[in-house]
């Protein structure tokens, strides 16, 4: 927690340059014939953002790259001693090294080399934080007096703080752009990886998956088949089922609302659904794996049916559940906007208000609906909590529902729990899927996104 | 003028049909509105009724010879001294004094399991309390075992063969004998708002979850709401209409429904892999969650600022501020409460997420209270998730209990936002 001490010292500077530099405007705006450029907390500002900014840039690049620096001279110390050493055994070293430096668990029982190295380690690691502090420190220090020197009624101090702000809004504007191009950088990069250890096609449509990779070469089921066909057939599966439940109770719910709801039971059935809608998705995993699945199996029993206890019928069901409100929303949404010119020369027809919902309004607004039910779709395919908790992990092809299947997102979750070396075919393989539920539900939602929009174009 | 259109023709039976379909259809909707409500009701009496029970303990009371020798050979009396000694042995006494004549390693360890493992330091915290109690016999009330909670919760039902209870006939015996004595006695259960996780369900707290969250989602909101606020100031007062702002505007609304566990995997391939920060460790998560939030903060923060009437732009820059002032001196502050209302929302959804934090490693088994924001933790769905997993019928209430905090949490954190909004948008 030194770093936050660091932190706050430098806080602190940047509060003393705002005051400094607006007690120096005070001072000159007291006997200067000149007005001054700026009000006067601009100046103030203008000294803060040059004693705070940079030294706080400086401390965060010092902080990304100094444990690289630190472990790469371990290394090279290891790689004085022992030439010999394969790039395995010494990242195992590295770790070693760190933990016994900060305390933590260790592969093996420190020998004295290794206590060396560690003190080395610490060593530097202390000597380095002392360097980043008295780096930091002075530079803001030494920002401080040239800023406050430079205050004079002719400075644009408002100008150059603006032109600060703007650069920032600008760089905040562009981590929305960062994260998509992370997201889909760091996916494709390790799903490359992947397709060099198992083939493309072997990936998309192999109809076996079992991603068990042995340990050692000997032993019994090898290299693990991962063929994702099941996968995709079980996350269809389970999407279909939520969509028959969501469907037509959503959009029923919509059209009720809209058109048949009074004040008083909007007001009581609105909150309804937006509490529905959040809930948190393990509280649905929690109710589908305790409560449904149960209930369902032993119905099953009660009819002579086998149910498994993680039956695809339970997961999507709740699914469902959880989706009705989106659906429900988006197309009262879209309901709402046809306009109501629409409805009432059906009226003025004859048509009561059901032949005017089904027969003018619903077929009005069917592009909207499609786009909500794709945005719902794709809002299922990627939901993980219910599946993981209430979804099997076997990998079976059955389309029958009330056999477990597995789904896409809850292979990514088993195959990344727990501790795994990070370039194994299996920790790979769920960067595949993840690109695969990436690509799909980004389809989906471009689709929706767009169909939507044109739709609302047509009425406004 | 003659009339000349024929009188309307009405024929009755298909207007009857047609006034049944219309009655059908209206009742179809209601039916659907109706389904949610009861889904919602079944699922919170679900959890309620298996969460209730998790706010007491059920505690046996032993009298416990609290012999000064053992406790403190010395006489010191000193505190350090009291809470050092060993009193699994003392209590362990008391049970067998209890119930005279059981011989056999078998039975005695059964006896010893009427208690929870870490019922000696219900001894010691009484002890500790009352330091004059040492020399003396005194009646402590310990906490049991989970079984025997979950027996007299009524989660293990008395009539059914032995084979297939987990309180076996003779634990029954000495559970009723003690129930006869007044024996059993059941108390708020203090101890799981201020425990961390623990393997044993009787000594399960939410804590440790409860400060996960809370680092966690400081961390979330230090990040998402001056980005989020920054970008949609950008985007909505600054920034040219141009190709490159429309493809910002695209990007912004897909991110906001690409799938959550999209962002664990970035936060695993980005923040963990590459960057090397620590697993599992609060700040991480805080990072990953900000990115997933960031949208729903930026989308509500634009239809906050677009909602503020040009008019009131206008009126600034006709007296001389500049586009910055204007913004941030009179936009900015009319648009807060629409800003505010769509943060908290955004928070409620950050603290109710689970699947990227798995990704990043937050479900560890983590018994201490996290102490900073690089400590490894757990988050309050994390802990549902933990729980839910667990085998033993007593985590089965303590998730049900940890689903109510959690929603208690999240109920709220809406009503601030209902609140905020209500009290303080205007309508122009």
């Amino acid at each position: 927690m030194e770093q936050l001490a660091l932190f706050f010292a430098l806080l602190f500077l940047t509060v003393l340059g705002f005051i400094l530099g607006k007690g120096r405007a005070v001072a000159l705006s007291g006997h200067s014939d000149q007005p001054l450029h700026s009000r006067l907390p601009y100046y103030g500002l203008y000294t803060a953002l040059w004693c705070g900014l940079p030294s706080l840039l400086i401390m965060a690049g010092w902080m990304i790259f100094e444990p690289q620096i630190a472990e790469m001279l371990v290394a090279s110390q290891l790689r004085d001693s022992d030439a010999s050493i394969t790039p395995d055994q010494l990242t195992l070293y590295i770790n070693d090294v760190v933990n016994l430096a900060s305390g933590g668990i260790l592969s093996r029982e420190p020998d004295a080399a290794l206590l060396s190295a560690a003190d080395n380690y610490s060593l530097f690691r202390q000597i380095s934080y002392f360097a980043m502090a008295v780096v930091a420190i002075a530079f803001s220090l030494l920002a401080l007096f040239t800023s406050l020197k430079k205050i004079n009624p002719a400075l644009r101090a408002r100008n150059q703080v603006e032109k600060v702000v703007s650069i920032i809004m600008m760089i905040s504007s562009l981590i929305a752009i960062l994260t998509t191009v992370g997201i889909v950088f760091s996916l494709i990069f390790e799903t490359l990886r992947f397709f060099d250890k198992v083939p493309f096609f072997d990936f998309l449509f192999g109809t076996h998956w079992s991603p068990q990779t042995a340990l050692r070469s000997d032993q019994v089921g090898g290299s693990g088949s991962f063929g994702a066909i099941p996968l995709f057939a079980g996350t269809m599966l389970i999407t279909f089922i939520c969509m028959v439940v969501a469907i037509p109770v959503g959009l029923l719910s919509a059209i009720y609302m809209s058109e048949y709801a009074g004040k008083k039971f909007r007001a009581f059935a609105k909150p309804v659904l937006e509490v529905l809608a959040g809930i948190p998705t393990v509280v649905y995993g929690f109710f589908a794996a305790l409560t449904v699945a149960p209930f369902f199996r032993e119905s099953g029993t009660l009819l002579g049916l086998s149910v498994s206890s993680e039956s695809a019928l339970a997961a999507g069901m709740v699914m469902g559940i959880m989706i009705i409100p989106f659906i429900s929303s988006l197309s009262d949404d879209v309901m709402n906007s046809v306009p109501q010119s629409l409805r009432d020369a059906s009226y003025a027809m004859g048509a009561t208000k059901s032949e005017t919902i089904t027969k003018v309004i619903i077929p009005a607004a069917l592009p909207g609906i499609v786009g909500a039910v794709l945005l719902a779709m794709s809002r299922a395919i990627g939901e993980t909590m219910i599946v993981v908790m209430a979804a099997g992990l076997a990998a079976n092809l059955t389309a029958n529902p009330l056999e477990a299947v597995t789904t896409v997102t809850v292979q990514i979750v088993t195959l990344l729990v727990g501790d795994q070396e990070f370039d194994s075919a299996k920790t790979l393989a769920a960067f595949a899927l993840g690109l695969l539920l990436f690509v799909v539900t980004l389809v989906m939602n471009v689709v929706a996104l767009k169909v939507v929009r044109k739709y609302r174009e047509k009425y406004d | 003028m003659t009339d000349n259109t024929p009188p309307l023709k009405i024929n009755p039976t298909l207007l009857k049909r047609r006034n049944a379909a219309e009655k059908r259809f209206r009742f179809y909707g209601l039916a659907a509105v109706m389904t949610a409500v009861l889904v919602l009701c079944l699922l919170l009496t679900s959890i309620i009724s298996k969460g209730y029970t998790a706010f007491q303990q059920t505690y046996i009371l032993v009298d416990i010879r609290l012999d000064a020798e053992s406790i403190d050979p010395k006489g010191t009396k000193r505190v350090e001294d009291l809470a050092a000694a060993s009193y699994k042995g003392l209590l362990r006494n008391a049970l067998r004094e209890q119930f005279p004549g059981i011989e056999g390693r078998k039975a005695k360890r059964s006896l010893y399991g009427l208690v929870g493992s870490a019922a000696d330091f219900d001894v010691r915290d009484a002890v500790l309390d009352n330091p004059k109690l040492v020399g003396t016999t005194a009646t402590i009330a310990v906490k049991s075992s989970d079984d025997v909670d979950s027996f007299y919760k009524g989660y293990i039902p008395r009539d059914v063969p032995e084979s297939n209870r987990k309180i076996k006939d003779r634990e029954l015996a000495w559970l009723d004998t003690l129930a006869a004595d007044d024996r059993i006695v059941k108390k708020f259960n203090v101890d799981f708002f201020t425990n961390g996780d623990s393997r044993e369900p009787e000594e399960a707290g939410i804590l440790g979850a409860v400060v996960g969250s809370l680092y966690t989602l400081a961390i979330t909101l230090a990040l998402c709401f001056p980005i989020g606020v920054l970008t949609a100031i950008y985007l909505e007062e600054f920034a040219p209409t141009n190709k490159w702002t429309d493809l910002i505007e695209v990007n912004i609304n897909n991110l906001a429904a690409v799938p959550s566990i999209v962002f664990g995997l970035l936060g695993l391939a980005i923040f963990l892999n590459f960057m090397g920060l620590p697993r599992s460790a609060p700040i991480v998560g805080g990072m990953v969650l900000a990115l997933m939030t960031l949208p729903t903060i930026i989308i509500a923060s634009r239809a906050a600022l677009k909602a503020v009437p040009p008019s009131i732009r206008e009126a600034a820059l006709g007296i001389g501020a500049s586009r910055m002032q204007t913004v941030f001196h009179h936009v900015l502050p009319l648009a807060m409460p629409g800003i505010l209302t769509g943060t908290i929302l955004g928070m409620a959804q950050a603290l109710g997420e689970t699947a990227p934090l798995l990704m990043i490693g937050m479900v560890a088994f983590i018994a201490d209270i996290p102490g900073s924001m690089s400590d490894a933790a757990t988050v309050l769905p994390v802990q549902i998730y933990l729980w839910a997993d667990s085998p033993e019928r007593g985590f089965v209430e303590k998730t049900s209990a940890a689903i109510m905090i959690l929603l208690a949490f999240l109920v709220v954190m809406n009503a601030i936002a209902v609140i905020l909004r209500k009290r303080f948008e205007r309508r122009w």
